[in-house]
């Protein structure tokens, strides 16, 4: 069972987003992550928010979904955001002692800063809930396509990334299924002194290192009975289909991009 | 030292948008000195209801009372380990989790964590190997430079090295071969019955149940379906084979034999030592109608 | 008869420093459409012996010939073609992330055209009653299912044998049962030979011959009847008792004479009746 991880995972759906090229979604969460860097004012930060808001709508995924996603990185963030208040210096003051000076420059700093987080999060979100790790390597597969001209194991990469996901639940499992045996025997996992917790990880990470290469080797003996000598010669049975709404897509994020280059100061 | 389970429910992830109820208002009651079998299919919810055992997961409602501690929801997670000294568990599959540099060490992690000292360890270590159908030569040998049944053999000596009252077992043979097995089960029935351990065990054998447990809980979809003596649940054995579950092959056996030769066992035989001495004395009577 | 499978005075060391090879002179041979078991305690080098046959284990000497073909650099690809393999752990051999793109993964290999992929994964699935799971991810499925998963992956392949090296040991009696029914089921629609290593005795006595082997050598060989016969014995050889085997030695003990011959569970019954009526 795995446990309070929202982040990276997928829920089945139907949705427009869902039926989306996951090339599509994955060009449009990058091209999303460049662009937000060209906002700068409030206008720009309520276009980038309205596009994101619009595309949470159309995955039909609950926004709790969402608000999870940013939950475990909340400390983070607003250290950031802290730091920009505290760090920014304006001529609008608006409170002082000592050495701290707030500044109105210095909370809409953060307040934008804060926005940049939460969109970029909602954004990559909305393309892990709503796309299949596999077909994520299928599209990461097709886009560093072009680099097997300069010799980069284009195949072997995306083979070892779409097993990696395969056995991600497994080894939580397996991960588990030792923390168990070993609190079973006594060990109490994140309790103590960091010494007496770096001690206690031990016992944990050995036994999953050893079951891993075991799952590793037993893994490569499969392949190779199965006839499995490397990418070449090989076919495909996972296909990717590119269609209008996917083009469509690729038009929003060029107007968005238009927008924000219009708006911007 | 009993274990009481009483309206305990468990849910995986509660409060999250993937929460999954896996218990649901369980009552049951392991007494001591018993060797109580746990059955059910795959997703039944045995493996919670194990883990509950010795407070590795405590219920999001009701309570469990392992000897005199009553573990709800709300207690606090110090002070859980002593009960996992009482309570040892042997998991599917334990040579997983061993890691020392030798298997002395690795038997004698278990009780160095609950403040033994090393020699003292490594002395329970010499001492435990025998028990499990190993020698002193295996005490300086690296864990996983063993074969999977003498891996097995040491996680299990890890286990008891710890001393606990109740020994839970989830399935302790799997994967054995049948020779393997037959040492193994043995071994823990001989722990049952000298040294008055109590005995849970986790197994999808019913021909282990009826050889071994005497008392007996059927678990499925979370809760409790039936608890009883082996020999009462097993009479019921067109329920157990709707529920999927298998019947022992004596049991079987004897039901078919029942029908064919309108003979009537009484007791219920479930090895085939007990089924041959009702046989005996039938055949030798000269009943059952050749119809 | 025509021999499909051919190991001549096979020997193995896994290291050249082992005292005891892992195979030791093993010769045997498997004909079209039969069904063989292996057994044998653990150890013993019945998975060994199973991995020479498609070329994962290269002998030290003796030669392996499959369908006709010495195993060979030249040869090896295509006679892992005509042998497919399903292993003990389930979780070790699904390579896909949904059931269908593992069955799809030899085809990949073979080079096979994307349309008749589909074809293929479509009807291998539907062999092993597992059509409806095409979508899913091994992590959703049971360990029977995950076998039965791995076996379509063989008949999409249309192979001439298949190999179970303990393919049902780590699965729940629920499991084991459906993937022997499935492994039946496609022996027949295929007209596969079959070689299973195995300690169960259901799936033994599927088989029309049993061998035995013990510290890398083959010494035994019979029936699944002359070897069941062995009563107690059988234990050391890595199989379980046969339930009317149990039985006969406790009415043995209760003094009773039983045949020697191997009962069935309804020659068991029969004898009872000629006893009963002889009273």
């Amino acid at each position: 069972m795995m446990e309070k991880l929202i982040f990276g995972r997928y829920i089945p759906g139907d949705s427009l987003i869902h039926r989306l090229d996951p090339r599509a979604k994955l060009v449009g969460a990058i091209w999303f992550i460049i662009i937000i860097f060209m906002a700068n004012n409030w206008l720009t930060y309520l276009v980038l928010a309205l596009f994101v808001l619009t595309a949470i709508k159309l995955s039909e995924i609950s926004p709790k979904f969402f608000i999870n996603g940013v939950k475990p990185l909340i400390w983070l963030i607003l250290f950031t955001v802290i730091l920009q208040i505290l760090f920014t210096s304006g001529q609008t003051i608006w409170f002082r002692l000592g050495p701290i000076v707030i500044s109105q420059e210095g909370i809409l700093n953060g307040v934008f800063i804060f926005m940049r987080f939460v969109l970029i999060i909602f954004m990559s979100t909305i393309l892990t809930l709503t796309t299949m790790p596999l077909s994520l390597t299928d599209a990461i597969e097709y886009l560093l396509r072009p680099l097997d001209a300069v010799k980069v194991p284009v195949h072997e990469i995306a083979l070892m990334l779409s097993i990696a996901l395969r056995f991600v639940p497994t080894l939580m499992d397996e991960t588990e299924k030792i923390m168990n045996a070993q609190r079973a025997r006594g060990i109490d996992f994140g309790e103590g002194s960091i010494y007496q917790q770096m001690k206690a990880i031990v016992p944990l990470l050995i036994p999953l290192f050893v079951s891993s290469f075991n799952r590793a080797e037993e893994l490569a003996t499969a392949m190779e009975a199965r006839g499995y000598k490397g990418g070449e010669g090989r076919t495909k049975y996972r296909q990717l289909n590119w269609h209008n709404r996917d083009t469509a897509v690729m038009v929003a994020f060029g107007l968005l991009s238009v927008a924000l280059f219009v708006l911007r100061v | 030292m009993d274990i009481r389970f009483e309206e305990v429910g468990y849910t995986y992830q509660k409060g999250t948008p993937f929460q999954s109820r896996a218990l649901h208002d369980i009552d049951l009651t392991i007494e001591a000195g018993s060797f109580t079998a746990l059955v059910g299919h795959t997703g039944s919810g045995k493996s919670t209801v194990l883990q509950h055992l010795n407070a590795l997961k405590k219920p999001t409602s009701g309570q469990v009372t392992i000897g005199d501690r009553v573990i709800t929801h709300f207690s606090e997670d110090k002070g859980l380990k002593t009960l996992r000294k009482k309570v040892g568990i042997v998991f599917q599959f334990p040579e997983a989790q061993l890691f020392e540099e030798t298997v002395a060490k690795d038997i004698a992690f278990g009780p160095k964590n609950f403040g033994v000292s090393e020699e003292e360890g490594l002395a329970k270590a010499k001492e435990l190997l025998p028990l499990v159908g190993l020698d002193e030569s295996f005490m300086e040998r690296s864990p996983f430079d063993l074969s999977g049944g003498q891996m097995r053999r040491v996680a299990i000596a890890g286990v008891l090295a710890m001393e606990p009252e109740v020994l839970v077992l989830d399935e302790p043979t799997a994967g054995l071969d049948p020779q393997g097995r037959k040492e193994v089960m043995d071994m823990f029935y001989n722990l049952y019955q000298e040294q008055g351990l109590t005995v849970v065990l986790v197994t999808h054998q019913m021909d282990d149940v009826a050889t071994y447990a005497n008392h007996m809980i059927v678990l499925e979809k979370g809760t409790v379906m039936k608890e009883g003596h082996p020999r009462e649940l097993f009479k019921e054995a067109g329920w157990l084979s709707s529920m999927q579950l298998g019947v022992p092959s004596t049991v079987r056996f004897a039901h078919e034999l029942e029908e064919k030769f309108q003979w009537h066992f009484d007791p219920l035989p479930l090895t085939t030592d007990e089924l041959a001495e009702q046989m005996q004395v039938k055949l030798s009577a000269g009943e059952g109608d050749a119809l | 008869m025509s021999e499909i499978i051919k190991l001549n005075n096979i020997t193995y060391r896994y290291d050249d420093e082992d005292q005891r090879p892992a195979l030791e002179d093993v010769s045997f041979q498997i004909t079209k459409g039969e069904w063989v078991a292996i057994i044998g305690p653990n150890g013993s080098g019945k998975s060994t012996l199973a991995k020479t046959i498609n070329g994962l284990i290269e002998p030290d000497s003796g030669e392996v010939s499959v369908g006709g073909l010495d195993l060979n650099e030249e040869n090896i690809w295509s006679i892992r073609q005509m042998v497919g393999m399903v292993f003990q752990n389930p979780d070790n051999q699904f390579v896909g992330s949904t059931v269908q793109d593992d069955v799809a993964f030899g085809l990949e290999n073979l080079g096979i055209p994307r349309d008749e992929m589909i074809e293929r994964v479509r009807s291998a699935l539907d062999k092993v009653n597992m059509l409806e799971f095409a979508e899913r991810e091994p992590a959703r499925l049971s360990g029977g299912q995950k076998q039965r998963v791995a076996i379509a992956g063989i008949v999409a392949l249309r192979p001439d044998i298949m190999i179970l090296d303990e393919a049902t040991s780590m699965l729940d009696p629920q499991g084991r049962e459906e993937v022997l029914r499935t492994v039946k089921e496609v022996k027949e629609q295929e007209n596969l030979s079959v070689l299973s290593i195995t300690h169960d005795i259901d799936e033994a006595a599927a088989a029309n011959r049993v061998l035995v082997m013990r510290d890398g050598k083959m010494i035994q060989e019979g029936t699944p009847e002359t070897i069941f016969s062995y009563g107690e014995k059988l234990i050391e050889m890595g199989l379980d008792l046969p339930f009317p085997e149990k039985l006969k030695a406790s009415l043995k003990k209760q003094g009773m004479d039983v045949p020697a011959d191997y009962l069935t569970e309804e020659g068991m019954v029969d004898w009872l009746w000629t006893y009963v009526s002889k009273k």
